[in-house]
């Protein structure tokens, strides 16, 4: 490089950087966004990044919302609602009255009572009980907001998880985690601000579960994938050095700001930064990536042996460390629950896969002062039937009463919310729909869930549709 | 005075009136002692006007003002539903009403709190500083008008002193009112006030405009409870029609009195303070903004005209200046240019020559122009742009890529993809219809025509191959195959997603929202929407064979063969008519002997319980849903037993099967491993076995060992399973089966089987037998592979010794059918049998079945939608609520009354709803696709919700030049090739694109058009100039799609296992993105980021983000790497010797244009710094230049290895140039 390239070439680098630290956050950034926010009709409320982080309607308890998915739905009846009455009736027929209008998916309703397969005994201060297939979960008890009666509508895997997930049966809707970040943008600079991870095999809803459905595109959920490269696309062509990506970049910039000269177009100025933002994630991604930082007694706490081994346990620990840098929305997706048959060795595996890190996620978040600002959610998409299925060791999908938890910012701790009948088939008190969740979840994150709306087709869409009611016996 | 709510009683389906009287508390009287309530009271002596009355009574009372937080809140109140595909009704299991919630213990949210201490004291204080304010000015208070508009706001300012709240984010449409000092607003308000009276005068004597100004107001605030939707309504009060209007609801007299804002309640509704009165309710949305009741006020002070929402009256064309030419490209300027100077802006310069010459092939065939090509459209352009633009269109126009790239959008709208969707998201073929559109914009395919042979195409008389293909428009959408599912409420939720499509792409509305009750907007009841359901509801989901030309003839050639047999056997038996007669009397005696009774099932199911079948009204058992490789599907039932010597198995054909079926396989065939029957006597629990003896059929193939398609590890791990004659249906071995398949073209045919007892069976009453059909003859994964019978019957005999005549049970069945109505196929088929009954006919029947032989295996199959015939019709209910398993009354066929008028004659009813749809007098549909094409070409509509045209969809921007347009588009023949030349050749088209500061900051979105169209391009445009830039393109058209190579990652997060995922290589692999498989569960990961939907909906608009993970995709994805690579190659073999003509010609190929000297300037550096770190060794030259050290370039002579490499890092840079991703 001769001396005229190189002061030519210093120069640019050295416009570059001005350019990213002066214009990123206002200047040219500011002139793309304008141009985004005009097409969507939104009058432009925060400078910069569309995702850069908004005030919600109110302040609310919870930042970010870090979602552990059971995909395939999770037996309450083993895991989380003792029903010794069941235990009693293990093998009889349920009272008929019971399955008036009751709709199962794969069994005829009138199929015998399958007791519990595991015993339950009170955990921690609150005397909440739980199972003994869960020794972890148990220790952060009185971290804990139990519901035990949730309820949906849909009793086939994908319309139920697209239920739990975007609020309707039909697919097409943006999710949970597109809504808060549409809501409350991210405050993660390098990083997606909706990041999924997966563990377990695809689920029934498919990419569906975490797109944006109507709103922009970019509020759709980011996976981060467990192998190969992280985000799609990361990496650079083979033989392509660090350095040749950034000579490529910085010639791209410098074509492209010509371009911007002549063309005025301020998509032009935002293409020109989100190349620059790509070049950021080649490099943020990898070291979120890289636990090798993490100190042994918390790889031993999430209990994961081998920090480069994908799974459940490592995708709790990468939840933490994304939430640490201003992550929204982290979801993870363990498809594994589906126990129609082989219930009491199958679901005792899914314990020993997820029982330990999730609650380690508790702890190391609590640890970490991240808690109180962090909504965690565990649960999957519907129950399981008391009655049997498959032999004597199986259970059909059940919509009526099922269980998940939360701990974190702003729910009660050590509670349980609500009671389901003594076969844990019909929630008898306070049930909680889907909707109610969803808009305590809205609550607790600053939103008044009626007004978290986008205009289509007409209509001010929102993520509870025209239902949904905020729980207040969840709230702290 | 009784404020009527809604509210949704939990645990319950229906929302109940709740007739609110009064507030818990009442209101406490205070005398009125000011001058200002003096002021009042004088007036309201004067006017009696209940409504003043009322005001001055809050007025009174505004220390009471904080018992407003005993209101309901916001939304509980009443709600509009505003997402209609949301399965909100069933609240079966809802808690009950009242728990947790009721009284002051409610919960309230922070964000609209009202109430309280510190609310009290700045009500008051609101009030102090409202009465002193009032009083400087009373003497300007003569009409209570005044009053009221002042006073409205105060509620509002009482929250004041609550902490300050938040913006609220991305709400659309009116904000909020913004949280300001009260002392400055009240004061502002009353200036307004002020003003506003004494302005009349001068104010606009214009009427405001109804369908522009009022009625959007109106939708906004109104029309959710005071609209179409009656059950919806309130106080039985409907704004959107004008008598109704006048004549007002229960509690207020009329709504409107023309010319009188003062005396109307409309007005006074929204004006008041009294939180029980105000419209819209508190808490309840946004109030009407100041400005916008003086819109209304000056609206009803004018006489209130009322308008039809444009989009229902039809379009006209205005007419053009005489001096102008009268086509539409003149239109087009005419229009643009008269909005331009009402902005106050003006237009730009035409673009450069090659930016026009990109820019029509992007648009047109979308794919860029090569160096040649824009060298030939420069040079014919520096004679004359006009005609140069005009001969380039016209070639482009004719290009058979024209249809590839039209195709797309309307792909996009018909939802178009290769898999299922839902959880198994298996894949499918349905390319046959794909091809068809690309043919369909080729052929220049009249609108109207494109339209109905999509709808109705299969009832077409005459109907061709394609036009049945066509009609795999509607089918398009999602099949659930999930285990266990209940068809019935799939094919439901698949027959509302048709009618959202329908709503997006044809009629440019939102029909969806009448689904569940009459849409809120828009006049459509919810009763028309299942008229118009019912157009579309009796059908089949149908799978037919799809056929190449050369297959058709031969199929063609073997039908007319065997007419020629069937002319000579009826020659050589002059008799064969009487013959046949008496033949057929005869097979029908011995059939009516056994006297066969149909079993009535009382319980179906299945083992494995994956399958959920049903009865149909003939007793037969239909089993749709979910498809098993193995299991049973069995029923229970309790026939009379007595002396029942025999069962008769009938396997049927049927609409919803695959080819008609009988069976569910991928060919439409079945294997019946077993026929088990078993009893349980009353009081015992235990089945018992029966056992059966002597199976006879109609028909068997001959033994023989499952085929490889159907080889199945876990059920037959050594390949032992056996099939072929009907013995093996009873002979208690599932590893044989019972199969009758007569081979192609005659495999949709039914069978019969019948079987013995061993001995006849007598059983007491109350005995219940269970009859299963093992099938255990699949292939490995549920789905195609399965062998499953779709439709059976099962009947009993007490007929001492009953068999299966072995004559086609196609032809028995045929026999009873009375001989006028048999079809054809019945007529031939019975001749057939009758044929081969007669031995003297040997010969013949030995003809015939060689003729069959030939019969060619299908190219493809398409999904469609095939008509119910009268024996089996389907009868359309109103769904209550939009739920699938609460049908209610039978609705007839109907269109919304707001549209033009349908008239069936005697068509068929789909038939005729498909030209309803497209009639000359719609007011819709040439609207709907005129804005399309022009949303295609310009980035957003006329309309810019091209979906929806309703009264919440966006107004057109330019009114006259849409319906210009759509007048002209139905006058030229409905023809898009014309359409689209005349936009293309208009002067608005042929701007610069280039953003002045100007245009900037008055018209960002570029809606007034002063200038030309610059956006990104669509995702498979930017993939395909990457592969045409590089020269990699395969320039081939239709076909199956291809698999491109998508990251291991991707694949592995399936639901699942895809074997058939192998990324094609060679040619195929650059096939243009338009055949690039949309697998619904697994978006294409490349194209996704650019924001190709991924066919769950219809969609008529895409988004066009920006993304850092586009770029990413762009850089690094392999086909974008590849592309650089041979992009690279490219340019050193056709670019000249040195880099700076490479860099010229690299240019020429990316955006069309040749580079400036800076830009040069810059590439040349980067190569030269790729050479040098090449050189010194800091980069291997053979893996930049094909991914791999030890693969060499297949270079171009007098090149090395280091100008490959340097080149493919500088086509990569090119390949991602904002100027080579855009349309500009």
């Amino acid at each position: 490089m001769n001396l005229a390239q190189e002061i030519r070439r210093e120069t640019a680098r050295l416009i570059t950087r001005r350019w990213f630290f002066r214009d990123c956050g206002v200047g040219m950034a500011a002139l793309a966004t304008q141009s985004l926010l005009a097409r969507e009709k939104r009058p432009s409320k925060s400078p910069g990044n569309p995702l850069a982080p908004r005030a919600p309607h109110f302040q609310g308890k919870a930042k970010r919302v870090i979602y552990l998915f059971q995909a395939g739905a999770p037996s309450h009846l083993e895991l989380f609602d003792p029903k010794p009455e069941l235990t009693k009736r293990d093998g009889q027929l349920p009272p008929a009255d019971l399955l008036k209008d009751y709709r199962a998916a794969f069994i005829k309703p009138n199929s015998a009572l399958l007791g519990p397969k595991y015993k339950f005994a009170p955990r921690g201060q609150c005397g909440m009980e739980l199972s003994e297939i869960l020794p972890f979960t148990s220790e952060v008890a009185d971290e804990l907001c139990l519901v035990r009666t949730m309820q949906t509508e849909a009793v086939n895997h994908a319309p139920a998880q697209i239920m739990m997930n975007t609020g309707s049966q039909i697919f097409g809707r943006p999710s949970f985690g597109s809504w808060t970040l549409y809501g409350l943008g991210s405050e993660g600079e390098n990083l997606p601000g909706y990041v999924v991870l997966t563990s377990a095999k695809g689920t029934s809803g498919g990419a569906s579960n975490y797109g944006c459905g109507f709103l922009p595109t970019l509020y759709s959920g980011i996976p981060l994938r467990p192998t190969g490269d992280p985000l799609l696309y990361l990496s650079n062509p083979r033989g392509f050095d660090l350095e040749t990506q950034r000579a490529s970049l910085d010639t791209l910039r410098e074509l492209n700001q010509a371009s911007l000269n002549v063309n005025g177009d301020p998509e032009t100025a935002a293409r020109i930064q989100n190349y620059e933002m790509a070049y950021q994630l080649q490099t943020s991604a990898p070291e979120l990536l890289d636990l090798s930082k993490e100190p042994r007694h918390v790889l031993d706490l999430y209990g994961i042996q081998d920090p480069k081994q994908p799974g459940f346990a490592r995708n709790c620990l990468l939840a933490r460390r994304l939430a640490e840098r201003g992550v929204r929305f982290v979801q993870l997706f363990h498809e594994a629950w589906d126990q129609h048959g082989n219930l009491t060795k199958a679901i005792k595996q899914n314990c020993v896969d997820t029982d330990r890190a999730s609650a380690a996620l508790i702890k190391d978040l609590k640890q970490k002062g991240l808690l109180d600002s962090t909504i965690v959610l565990w649960g999957g998409e519907f129950g399981r039937t008391p009655m049997v299925q498959g032999g004597n060791d199986g259970r059909d999908h059940h919509n009526r009463a099922f269980s998940i938890w939360m701990a974190g910012g702003g729910l009660k701790r050590g509670h349980v919310h609500g009671e389901s009948d003594e076969l844990g088939f019909n929630a008898v008190r306070d049930a909680v729909h889907v909707h109610d969740l969803h808009a305590t979840l809205l609550h607790l994150l600053g939103f008044d869930h009626r007004k978290l709306s986008h205009r289509f087709q007409g209509l001010d869409m929102r993520l509870t549709g025209i239902a949904g009611e905020v729980v207040p016996g969840l709230l702290a | 005075m009784q404020n009527i709510m809604l509210r949704r009683r939990a645990g319950t389906d229906a929302p109940y009136l709740h007739h609110r009287q009064h507030r818990d508390a009442p209101l406490e009287r205070r005398p009125c002692e000011n001058p200002l309530t003096k002021a009042w009271s004088e007036h309201k002596k004067q006017s009696g006007n209940r409504r003043i009355e009322r005001t001055a009574k809050m007025l009174d009372s505004f220390a009471l003002v904080p018992c407003f937080h005993n209101e309901p809140r916001a939304g509980q109140h009443r709600r509009r539903c505003e997402s209609p595909l949301q399965n909100h009704s069933d609240r079966r299991f809802r808690s009950r009403p009242g728990e947790g919630k009721g009284g002051r213990s409610r919960y309230q949210g922070p964000g609209i709190q009202i109430g309280g201490k510190e609310n009290r004291h700045s009500v008051s204080e609101m009030k102090r500083l409202v009465m002193s304010v009032a009083c400087r000015n009373l003497h300007d208070l003569a009409l209570p008008f005044k009053l009221l508009t002042f006073a409205r706001r105060s509620p509002q300012a009482a929250t004041s002193k609550l902490p300050e709240p938040p913006i609220e984010p991305r709400q659309t449409g009116p904000q909020h009112p913004k949280f300001r000092a009260p002392s400055m607003r009240a004061f502002c308000m009353i200036l307004a006030v002020l003003l506003m009276d004494r302005s009349s005068a001068f104010a606009s004597t214009l009427a405001p405009d109804y369908s522009r100004e009022i009625r959007p107001i109106l939708a906004d605030h109104c029309f959710a409870c005071h609209g179409p939707d009656e059950k919806a309504r309130k106080g039985g009060l409907r704004l959107d029609l004008r008598d109704d209007a006048l004549h007002g609801g229960k509690s207020d007299g009329p709504a409107i009195v023309p010319g009188h804002p003062e005396k109307s309640a409309l007005l006074q509704r929204i004006l008041t303070t009294d939180t029980d009165d105000v419209m819209p309710p508190t808490g309840e949305k946004h109030p009407v903004k100041s400005q916008h009741t003086e819109l209304l006020r000056r609206w009803i002070a004018a006489g209130a005209p009322y308008s039809k929402h444009w989009a229902f009256e039809s379009p006209i064309k205005s007419p053009l200046p005489s001096r102008l030419k009268q086509n539409s490209s003149a239109a087009i300027d005419h229009f643009v240019q008269a909005r331009l100077a009402k902005a106050g802006l003006r237009p730009s310069p035409a673009a450069s020559p090659e930016q026009m010459a990109r820019r029509l092939y992007l648009d047109l065939i979308g794919l860029p122009p090569s160096p040649a090509e824009t060298a030939r459209f420069v040079s014919e352009a520096r004679k004359n742009l006009g005609t140069a633009v005009e001969s380039l269109a016209d070639r482009l126009l004719a290009s058979e890529h024209f249809g590839e790239k039209w195709a797309r959008q309307w792909l996009d709208a018909a939802r178009y993809a290769d898999s299922n969707g839902y959880e198994k998201d298996l894949m499918r073929e349905q390319w046959a219809w794909r091809d068809w559109v690309i043919q369909a914009y080729n052929r220049d395919l009249p609108y109207p025509q494109f339209i109905v042979e999509q709808i109705a195409g299969d009832l077409l008389p005459g109907r061709t191959q394609d036009q049945l293909i066509a009609t795999g428009f509607f089918r398009n959408g999602m099949i659930n195959e999930e285990g266990a599912i209940v068809p019935e409420e799939f094919r439901m939720e698949g027959n509302f997603d048709r009618m959202d499509t329908l709503g997006k792409s044809v009629l440019g509305l939102t029909l969806q929202c009448a689904q569940c009750h009459s849409h809120k907007f828009d006049p459509i009841s919810h009763e028309e929407y299942y008229g118009l359901f019912s157009f579309i509801n009796n059908s089949y989901d149908a799978q037919s064979r799809v056929y190449n030309s050369e297959q058709q003839e031969r199929i063609a050639k073997l039908q007319a063969t065997l007419d020629d047999v069937d002319r000579r056997v009826r020659e050589s038996r002059p008799h064969w008519a009487a013959e046949l007669d008496a033949w057929g009397k005869q097979v029908l005696d011995t059939s009516d002997r056994y006297d066969w009774k149909v079993i009535e099932a009382e319980d179906l199911h299945s083992t494995s319980e994956l399958n959920h079948p049903t009865t149909l009204p003939d007793g037969s058992i239909l089993t749709l849903g979910h498809r098993t490789v193995s299991g049973d599907v069995y029923m229970i039932a309790q026939p009379a037993m007595e002396n029942i010597t025999g069962l008769r198995l009938e396997i049927f054909t049927h609409g919803d099967l695959p080819y008609d079926g009988p069976g569910r396989s991928f060919l439409g065939t079945w294997a019946l491993s077993e026929l088990i029957v078993e009893a349980k006597r009353p009081g015992s629990n235990q089945w018992t076995a029966l056992r059966l003896a002597q199976a006879t059929a109609d028909f068997s193939e001959p033994d023989g060992s499952m085929e490889p398609e159907w080889s199945n590890k876990s059920l037959d791990k050594d390949g032992k399973r056996r099939r072929g004659p009907v013995a093996y249906l009873i002979d208690t071995n599932d590893l044989t089966g019972w199969r009758a398949d007569r081979g192609r073209g005659r495999r949709h045919t039914e069978s019969v089987a019948v079987v013995q007892f061993e001995t006849p069976q007598t059983l007491p009453r109350g005995t219940k037998l269970k009859f299963s059909l093992r099938m255990n003859h699949g292939g490995d994964n549920n789905g195609d592979k399965n062998t499953m019978v779709g439709r059976f019957r099962l009947s009993t005999t007490t007929h001492p010794h009953p068999s299966a005549p072995p004559v086609d049970y196609a032809a028995i069945l045929a026999l009873r059918v009375p001989e006028a109505r048999r079809t054809d196929k019945q007529r031939r088929t019975l001749f057939a049998a009758w044929r081969h009954s007669v031995p003297a006919l040997k010969s013949f029947n030995e003809e015939a079945e060689a003729a069959w032989k030939p019969y060619p295996d299908p190219v493809t199959s398409i999904l469609h939608l095939a008509e119910r015939g009268p024996e089996d019709p389907r009868e359309t209910r109103r769904l209550d609520r939009g739920q699938w398993n609460r049908p209610k009354e039978t609705v007839r066929p109907q269109v919304p009354a707001v549209l033009h008028p349908i008239e069936p004659g005697n068509l068929p009813r789909r038939l005729a709803f498909a030209q309803w749809l497209v009639d000359q007098r719609s007011p819709l549909a040439a609207r709907v696709a005129v804005n399309r094409v022009w949303q295609a070409l310009f980035g957003r509509g006329l309309v810019e919700t091209s979906e929806d045209f309703g009264l919440r969809g966006a107004e057109p921007s330019h009114p006259e030049l849409l319906d210009w347009l759509a007048v002209d588009f139905m006058e030229k023949g409905w023809s898009h090739k014309q359409l689209i030349r005349g936009i293309v050749t208009s002067a608005t088209y042929r701007q610069s694109s280039r953003v002045t500061p100007e245009q900037q900051e008055k018209d960002p979105g570029n809606q007034w058009l002063a200038r030309g169209p610059r956006f990104r391009a669509e995702a498979e445009v930017i993939r395909d100039i990457a592969l045409a830039a590089s020269g990699l393109l395969s320039p081939c058209i239709g076909g199956p799609s291809i698999f491109p190579p998508v990251p291991q990652n991707v694949l592995d997060f399936n639901f699942f296992g895809m074997d058939y995922w192998i990324p094609a290589q060679g040619p195929e692999r650059y096939r243009r993105s338009l055949y690039v498989f949309r697998k619904r569960s697994m978006p294409d990961p490349a194209l996704s980021t650019f924001d190709a939907p991924n066919a769950d909906t219809s969609c008529a608009r895409r988004p066009r983000s920006n993304t850092p993970l586009a770029a990413l995709a762009s850089l690094n994805e392999p086909v974008f790497v590849e592309a650089s690579q041979a992009l690279a190659l490219r340019i050193l073999r056709e670019g000249g010797a040195t880099d700076a003509r490479r860099a010229d010609y690299a240019y020429q190929l990316c955006v069309g244009r040749a580079p400036r000297p800076s830009e040069k300037q810059a590439l040349l550096e980067l190569l030269d710094s790729r050479r040098k770190k090449i050189s010194e060794g800091w980069l291997n030259a053979n893996e930049l230049a094909t991914g791999d050290p030890s693969r060499r370039a297949s270079l171009p002579e007098k090149t090395t290895p280091r100008d490959a490499a340097a080149w493919a890092v500088a086509s990569r840079v090119l390949l991602n140039l904002d100027e080579t991703l855009t349309k500009h």
